[in-house]
């Protein structure tokens, strides 16, 4: 299948999936890196290139709310924000999940501050890990497209019903221009029809949402919640698969590239995955038995695709561009250990966070990681963790 | 009690199907104090009943306002707010 590429900005082709899919409302206010969606989306629904709902909310804050109230009467909703719009929100995002409803939203990864920052890095996304929302890297602007609309048919299938979030790496990614493959209005309604939600607000059938739950409840709703989560896991490949089928792309909760006799694999999320690829493949002309392990899919954590692509290694070295301050490593790399913990055979997983608040992550620099890594091994001193590449 | 649900059985989301079900429970086990209403003082002019946050005033044409003693949960709104003194509020354990 050959088709049309176009240079869109990431933040458009973003917009451009939100379109294809139909929403219904889209509430959002606008914070940078995040911006160029908001802005794309609000024209869009003023031409009546889109037949939706656009409501230019005071706060993120109520975006989510407005989110929330929207698709709890049935309608598609999407929004978007990074960083501080994120923390403000971060409220609604439990609440979100707490329901069920199926909120797609595009995170554009942006470092919270203090001190003020608008370069990106995973902080903010890392600060709602626990919120119950599936959560996705992407590394390219095609990946962001694909993901976006994926997102809603995900979201919305009966078994799932979850909100979803598509993390893009701010400026990285949200503002480069890059060759995107886009899909026909046809196809998406087809990939994608109309949502009917089971259970909405409608005085047909009045239903309350967000009750009051007493202690001798609550904990079988969050049971529930988690294990419905973790079973979204099956739904995300049935997607993937149909997608693959449809479109040509495929896709996997971990992408691996010469991980196969790796020695040591670098694992990391989001767009900086690119340099590493490209350092891994430099590395094994250096004769480094070295691999590359992009982490898509975060929630539901996919232990046992972490447990397959790098449970042969000897080293893992995982890259997180957040730190959890005053933790015992990276977040990712926290999970990664936890993967392995009851593995009769573990790699050694050394944690570096780097790339934060924009700061570049270069080819050099992940073979130098590398290579410090297996310094420590040699040593035997390995921290839990290293801020890599900080001026002591 | 009725048993308590499984995570697998409780509802989806904890969405409740019965409307209204929320008058089942009786907040009125809250209050520990309660209000008595004067009516030789009562002008009947309704402010208490607007300002209840419960269903726990009830009006009739011939009575006037009475307190319904199975929602009142002796916040002492309705008695801070009556521009004629005619509620006070009295300890239940005083009786
Ligand atoms: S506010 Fe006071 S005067 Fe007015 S109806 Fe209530 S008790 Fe009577
Ligand atoms: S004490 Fe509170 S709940 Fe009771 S009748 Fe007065 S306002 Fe209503």
């Amino acid at each position: 299948m050959s088709r049309d590429r176009v240079s869109l900005e990431i933040c458009e082709a973003c917009a451009e999936a939100v379109r294809l899919a139909d929403v219904d409302v889209v509430a959002a206010y606008p914070i940078t890196p995040q911006t160029h969606i908001a802005e794309v989306l609000s024209e869009m629904a003023a031409d009546g290139k889109m037949e939706a709902e656009y409501v230019n909310v005071e706060s993120e804050h109520s975006a989510m709310s407005v989110c929330i109230g929207a698709s709890a009467a049935g309608a598609r909703t999407f929004t978007a924000t990074s960083a501080q719009g994120l923390a403000l929100m971060s409220e609604m995002l439990y609440i979100a999940s707490g329901l069920r409803l199926p909120i797609v939203m595009a995170l554009v990864t942006r470092t919270l501050s203090a001190p003020l920052s608008i370069w990106g890095d995973h902080s903010d996304a890392m600060s709602v890990r626990d919120c119950g929302w599936i959560t996705l890297f992407a590394e390219n602007g095609q990946e962001v497209f694909d993901f976006t609309l994926q997102g809603f048919r995900i979201a919305e299938d009966e078994r799932v019903w979850f909100p979803f979030m598509v993390c893009l790496d701010g400026f990285h990614l949200s503002h480069v221009i890059e060759p995107v493959e886009l899909i026909e209005e046809e196809e998406a309604r087809e990939f994608l029809p109309t949502y009917k939600p089971k259970y909405r607000l409608h005085p047909d059938q009045p239903v309350s949402m967000g009750c009051f739950a007493m202690p001798d409840y609550f904990s079988e709703i969050k049971k529930r919640q988690d294990e419905e989560l973790k079973a979204s896991y099956d739904v995300i490949i049935e997607v993937w698969r149909e997608w693959e089928s449809r479109f040509g792309r495929s896709y996997s909760p971990i992408v691996a590239h010469r991980t196969e006799d790796a020695e040591v694999v670098v694992l990391i999320a989001g767009g900086y995955a690119g340099t590493a690829r490209l350092a891994v493949d430099e590395m094994r002309e250096k004769g480094l038995k070295v691999g590359l392990a992009s982490l898509k899919l975060w929630r539901p954590f996919p232990l046992e695709d972490i447990r397959k692509t790098l449970g042969h290694a000897r080293l893992v070295v995982v890259v997180d561009r957040a730190l959890s301050v005053g933790g015992a490593g990276g977040p990712i790399a926290g999970e990664v250990r936890s993967a392995f913990f009851h593995e009769e055979k573990s790699p050694v997983v050394a944690s570096f966070v780097a790339g934060i608040s924009g700061r570049d992550v270069l080819r050099s620099d992940f073979e130098a990681m590398v290579r410090k890594a297996f310094e420590y091994l040699d040593k035997g001193d390995l921290p839990y963790y290293e801020m890599f590449g900080v001026r002591e | 009690m009725a048993e308590l649900p499984s995570w697998r059985t409780i509802n989806h989301a904890c969405i409740v199907f019965q409307p209204g079900n929320a008058s089942e429970y009786l907040t009125g086990d809250w209050r520990s104090r309660r209000p008595e209403l004067d009516k030789e003082k009562c002008v009947r002019c309704g402010r208490c009943w607007m300002y209840c946050p419960e269903p726990a005033i009830l009006w009739d044409e011939v009575g006037g306002y009475t307190f319904d003693y199975r929602y009142c949960k002796g916040c002492g709104i309705c008695a801070r707010e009556c521009p004629y003194d005619a509620i006070s509020m009295v300890e239940e354990c005083e009786e």
